[in-house]
């Protein structure tokens, strides 16, 4: 949906009701699984603030940690890596791709890799990768975007997945059992597995007392392919780096609980040096990394640890699907990081909440979300990057409600037009007309019932 | 300047003051009276099953049954009989026909049914995930409480790599309808001793 802004993809995406409310009721019960998970834990709060300060203290020292942990790398005999942006960070896989002369290459969920548009770089370069999560192996099959960080194919109905598969993987038309699908993918994409070469990962957790990192699964594809390849490559934004192991348990005992209500992911690995034979990269990312660090208002938006609880809770996300935030990282956490790699494509982004602050009470590391939203949108104003028709309503609003007397003549008026002639605000026209019911318009302000009120 | 140059300066110059790092009170987490039970209670609902032995008997009978049934098994708990050496450096090809992989576990999690285990129990990093079952042996007095426990307790970068393995492998992308069995381990046996 590039090249369409948030509130016309929505559109298009909520034609189909059906559709929608499933999106809706499934993302919410994913929500709700959330709940129960957390709630199993008395100390479910203090955990989240745990979680807080140790992000909070790493940013606070983030040049130390990321010398420390390559340090340490190093010494475990990882080469590392360094990309300013996606360009540089694609360049450096190329270059790995081509020293070693590399056909076949397997890629678990990275989502750094969807931002820095790795798999479209390599494409045009005549390089293939496949991606083995299953749900992004359905979203690549049919060249699509994943719709979300933790569950890429949720837009997806099974009869979809079951036309893909049958189309590519040869399955039986029209059979749509989840059991046999997934079947089917695992044995089209063992022989991936075991024919790559190359692995790339990316990067859940990076230790910096240790220099070794964490990637978390719940498929096991992500081991499979970095143990089965000769060369594994695990991409980072710097923002994933956490201070020492012991951490771990916080952020392991808070990520799946946030994002899908499991106690853990099946696959906590551990990795700190490359197996005997074996060449292991990683590549450390910028792409606008730094300068999120250095705007005070949104820079704890670097705490994210990816679980997208705020996706499942958002009621904006969940009736308008990943697709329409147009950006690698969709739902609130997204709209609140991609203003910042480029204002102009992504200014409609903040705007896609109703600020009701779900997001925040469910972030597992304490991010402001829906304050940051709300503090974007007055940035985006600022810098012009807000369309006039929202500018010109919002100075009329504020001309309106700066002047009292003209405030009580404007209602009054709007509420006489609204009682005789109710199609002025049901029609097309009006923008707040569509997918909504208008009020009934009140018989009198609530200024008029006050002052009557004090004279009884 | 170089890439790294460049991010370190950057990061150097917009990063905050300093603040501390909060300490995390072990004392401040769930306790469970009955730790077995409650790691019993999360490995069943992930999809693992726990086998509470009062022996090792019925796990060797079951890995003689493996074997006389000519099921290519790997075996690496000492307890039963000789192990497979010599595996780290199998590929993935010559692993791809394995059935099931014994292995010993090491701390076990009550919280959550994880079970950790290092490179060196398994002989080869693939082969817990590549191996169509896996069967884990573990001690009822190395079950802990939670992570906060287990990571006290192991050094979990001691070794070149180790993982945290809680129940099968698993997916729920196709409409959310939960399938066990999708890249690695389709079935996750735990026997306590």
């Amino acid at each position: 949906m590039k090249g369409m802004n948030h509130a016309k993809a929505a559109e298009q995406f909520i034609a189909d009701e059906p559709r929608t409310d499933w999106h809706d009721e499934t993302l919410w019960f994913v929500r709700q699984k959330r709940d129960k998970a957390a709630h199993g834990l008395p100390e479910w709060e203090q955990l989240r603030e745990w979680a807080s300060q140790i992000k909070n203290h790493t940013l606070s020292n983030l040049n130390n940690y990321l010398i420390e942990f390559e340090q340490k790398a190093q010494a475990n005999g990882i080469t590392v890596h360094w990309a300013a942006d996606g360009a540089d960070h694609n360049r450096i896989i190329y270059d790995i791709i081509q020293k070693n002369n590399i056909q076949k290459i397997v890629k678990s969920k990275s989502m750094l890799t969807e931002e820095c548009g790795l798999n479209e770089f390599l494409h045009a370069k005549g390089v293939e990768t496949i991606d083995t999560d299953l749900g992004e192996r359905i979203v690549q099959l049919r060249h699509e975007a994943p719709s979300h960080i933790v569950l890429p194919a949720i837009h997806l109905k099974k009869q979809d997945v079951s036309d893909t598969f049958h189309e590519h993987l040869h399955t039986e038309k029209g059979n749509n059992d989840p059991q046999y699908l997934t079947e089917a993918a695992r044995q089209h994409l063992r022989e991936k597995f075991i024919e790559s070469e190359l692995a790339i990962t990316g990067v859940n957790f990076a230790v910096a007392e240790t220099g070794g990192f964490v990637v978390c699964t719940n498929e096991g594809n992500a081991d499979m392919g970095a143990h089965a390849a000769s060369i594994h490559i695990a991409c980072m934004g710097f923002e994933k780096i956490i201070p020492k192991a012991e951490h771990l348990a916080v952020f392991l005992r808070l990520l799946a609980r946030s994002a899908t209500g499991q106690p853990i992911t099946t696959y906590s690995s551990h990795f700190k040096k490359p197996r005997d034979g074996q060449q292991m990269h990683i590549v450390i990312v910028d792409n606008g990394r730094t300068k999120q660090l250095g705007r005070a208002d949104f820079r704890n938006s670097l705490k994210c640890i990816r679980c997208a609880a705020c996706f499942n809770t958002c009621p904006v996300y969940r009736r308008s699907g990943g697709h329409s935030y147009h950006t690698a990282v969709a739902g609130p956490i997204g709209s609140i990081l991609n203003p910042n790699i480029d204002m102009k494509a992504n200014a409609d982004l903040p705007f896609a909440s109703t600020l009701c602050g779900s997001c925040s009470n469910v972030c597992p590391v304490k991010i402001d979300i829906h304050e940051q939203l709300w503090k974007w949108r007055q940035v985006l104003t600022e810098e012009g990057y807000v369309d006039s028709g929202k500018k010109i309503g919002m100075k009329g609003m504020a001309f309106v409600l700066a002047r009292p007397a003209l405030y009580r003549f404007a209602g009054k008026a709007t509420r006489w037009m609204m009682q005789t002639f109710p199609f002025i605000a049901k029609n097309k026209l009006n923008p707040w007309y569509k997918q909504r019911e208008m009020p009934e318009p009140p018989k009198q302000s609530f200024r008029d019932w006050y002052l009557k009120q004090k004279k009884a | 300047m170089s890439a790294r140059e460049q991010i370190l300066n950057a990061i150097t110059a917009n990063q905050p003051a300093p603040v501390e790092c909060g300490n995390i009170n072990i004392n401040d987490v769930i306790h469970y009276d009955n730790v077995l039970l409650q790691f019993k209670t999360v490995l069943e609902n992930i999809g693992g099953k726990l086998m509470e032995l009062d022996s090792i008997d019925s796990l060797q009978q079951k890995l003689n049954d493996q074997q006389a049934a000519g099921d290519i098994v790997v075996n690496r708990i000492a307890e039963l009989g000789a192990i497979d050496e010599n595996i780290s450096t199998l590929s993935a090809n010559e692993l791809a026909g394995v059935e099931t992989a014994y292995l010993n576990g090491g701390i076990a999690v009550a919280e959550n049914g994880a079970v950790w285990i290092y490179e060196s129990q398994m002989g080869n990093r693939l082969l817990p995930f590549i191996c169509q079952h896996l069967v884990m042996l573990i001690h009822k007095e190395n079950i802990v409480a939670t992570m906060h426990h287990a990571y006290l307790q192991i050094d979990t970068f001691k070794e070149g790599f180790g993982v945290f393995i809680a129940g099968p492998s698993k997916t729920a992308d196709i409409e959310q309808s939960l399938v066990i069995g999708a890249h690695g381990a389709r079935s996750l046996t735990i026997y306590q001793l």
